[in-house]
């Protein structure tokens, strides 16, 4: 057959866009299984929650969307901050079942109550007008806006990266995932930085939610929709290593997008199949640790 | 300080300062287990005490017990006159305790330098970089390595070296010789020797106590959860009878 060079790389950067957001949803999905060890079945409703948070800054206060990429995860990490002070901090301790239900039936609560203010059509929210239009590369067109969240969530990730495995303060989250115990009787607050990692993991969910605002629109089930195919992502990559999420959410983002081109049948259960092949191989993922 | 006259407590005081730690009537559960039951003694600043006993009779338990990292603990327990029995551990940290777990505790996902830098300083006048890699030169050279693929005794030696950066004037050691070579017990010997020089108080838990001989002020023995006996360094070999059918060796 004949390779179409033009759809192939349409294809390829919805593939990069898709991986943006399942790297920053991973990447934030094991910040936080690592702290808390709790599976974050709540991340696909905060993502939306970032989307919305957007959606209002723009509708009731006429703040516009650079103000909204640091309100938004200010405002809803703020919230998952308290999640995790007022539920999530009582489960420590208890099987991971505990914390996916839990952080599960709370995904459904948020999402209801915004489908019931909002249905569950889309909201409209307009791409700024600095990062309108787009550019001919010359073998393809590429909307700006588009190119703007591959390279705007890879600089997010990578910075995420250095901050946990390159800073001090990433070495306490690291040895405080290892032994929380000993960490404490070191003099470090742990209680308090695991408040802020949900925090963290949250805020980024969050801004994945405004990245994606302009290019999805805003829905209640924006998140369900895709934090399933997220949970695959982790569960590929393993949730050992923070540089194995951002690597295994894009390669999955590409992958799909290259079978949305050569076999679209498949391009929505490509990740599914993917998993089972890896959990066959290497039950604990691939770049994960055995338990 | 109210001196209670309890049978249980018959060590001899080593000097006549006044306790840096003071334990009453300590009593500890992991879960449903009852581990200890009413420990009584105290360590006075700038002596190393040794708790002996056998394996299972507390000791690892009354460390944690003052470190806070026990399920549940009641008795008094008071540190340079505060009383930290139903303080968080890392606010009794912060009063100037330093814990070096019997695992050690060295952390595999962080470099030997980070594993020395993460405890915070909590007073001032701990050791500097400098001083550490002059006790332990061998840390000098495997800064970079991961922190988990150090040899045993290197590990101790890290484990010991980042409490001592903290400005903590109160070390607890559980078992810092267990499965080392010889020659690496005598440097940790001479390590403590050389702290306690430096007015450094240190509770050490030990079941070499030829080992503890060499840097011990005061032994306490403990049982079934419970301080059965205890004496001086210079009664040590008055004891030895004793000491023997205590330790059952």
């Amino acid at each position: 057959m004949s390779i179409n060079i033009q759809a192939l790389l349409a294809q390829l950067l919805v593939g990069l866009i898709n991986g943006s957001f399942y790297a920053l949803l991973s990447l934030g999905l094991a910040v936080i299984f690592g702290m808390l060890n709790i599976i974050n079945f709540a991340h696909g409703a905060l993502y939306m929650m970032g989307a919305f948070c957007a959606y209002f800054l723009l509708n009731l206060f006429g703040i516009g969307y650079w103000w909204a990429l640091i309100l938004a995860p200010l405002i809803v990490g703020a919230f998952g901050m308290l999640m995790e002070r007022t539920l999530l901090q009582w489960l420590s301790g208890l099987d991971h079942l505990y914390g996916l239900l839990l952080t599960f039936g709370v995904a459904l609560i948020i999402q209801g109550l915004f489908q019931n203010y909002f249905g569950s059509s889309g909201l409209p929210y307009a791409i700024p007008d600095e990062l309108k239009g787009g550019m001919n590369l010359g073998f393809m067109f590429l909307p700006i806006y588009r190119g703007w969240v591959v390279a705007f969530s890879l600089v997010i990730c990578l910075l995420t990266w250095y901050l946990i495995e390159r800073t001090r303060l990433g070495a306490n989250l690291r040895a405080a995932t290892e032994n929380p115990t000993l960490v404490r009787a070191f003099g470090i607050n742990v209680p308090r930085m695991i408040t802020l990692t949900y925090g963290l993991g949250v805020g980024l969910a969050a801004l994945a939610g405004v990245l994606s605002a302009p290019i999805n629109q805003v829905r209640p089930l924006m998140g369900a929709d895709l934090i399933i195919v997220v949970f695959a992502v982790v569960v590929i990559g393993g949730m050992g290593s923070i540089m194995g999420s951002i690597i295994t959410g894009f390669t999955l983002g590409v992958i799909e997008g290259l079978t949305k081109y050569f076999y679209p049948e498949a391009s929505n259960t490509v990740v599914f199949v993917l998993m089972v092949l890896v959990l066959l191989v290497k039950p604990s993922g691939l770049t994960g640790r055995a338990s | 300080m109210a001196e209670t006259t309890t049978l249980d407590r018959p060590a001899p005081p080593a000097s006549s300062g006044p306790a840096l730690l003071s334990v009453r009537d300590l009593q500890a559960w992991y879960g449903e287990s009852h581990i200890l039951h009413g420990m009584n003694f105290e360590v006075r600043t700038g002596e190393v005490v040794t708790l002996l006993g056998r394996n299972g009779a507390g000791k690892t338990t009354t460390l944690k017990s003052v470190m806070g990292i026990i399920g549940k603990r009641t008795g008094a327990i008071n540190f340079d006159g505060h009383d930290i029995s139903r303080a968080a551990s890392d606010k009794i940290a912060k009063r100037g305790i330093a814990f070096c777990p019997e695992e050690r505790g060295i952390f595999a996902s962080l470099d030997v330098r980070e594993n020395l830098m993460l405890p915070p300083q909590v007073r001032p006048g701990g050791l500097s970089l400098e001083q550490i890699f002059e006790l332990f030169p061998n840390l000098r050279e495997r800064l970079k390595s991961q922190g988990t693929k150090l040899s045993g005794g290197e590990q101790q030696m890290l484990a010991i070296a980042r409490i001592l950066r903290t400005g903590a004037r109160f070390l607890m050691l559980d078992e810092p010789t267990e499965g080392l070579a010889p020659v690496i017990i005598q440097q940790i010997g001479h390590t403590i020797a050389r702290l306690k020089k430096e007015g450094f108080t240190i509770l050490l838990v030990e079941q070499n106590f030829r080992f503890a001989a060499t840097v011990a002020d005061r032994y306490y023995v403990v049982e079934h959860g419970k301080i059965i006996d205890g004496f001086a360094n210079a009664e040590l070999e008055a004891n030895m009878d004793k000491l023997h059918t205590y330790l059952g060796v």
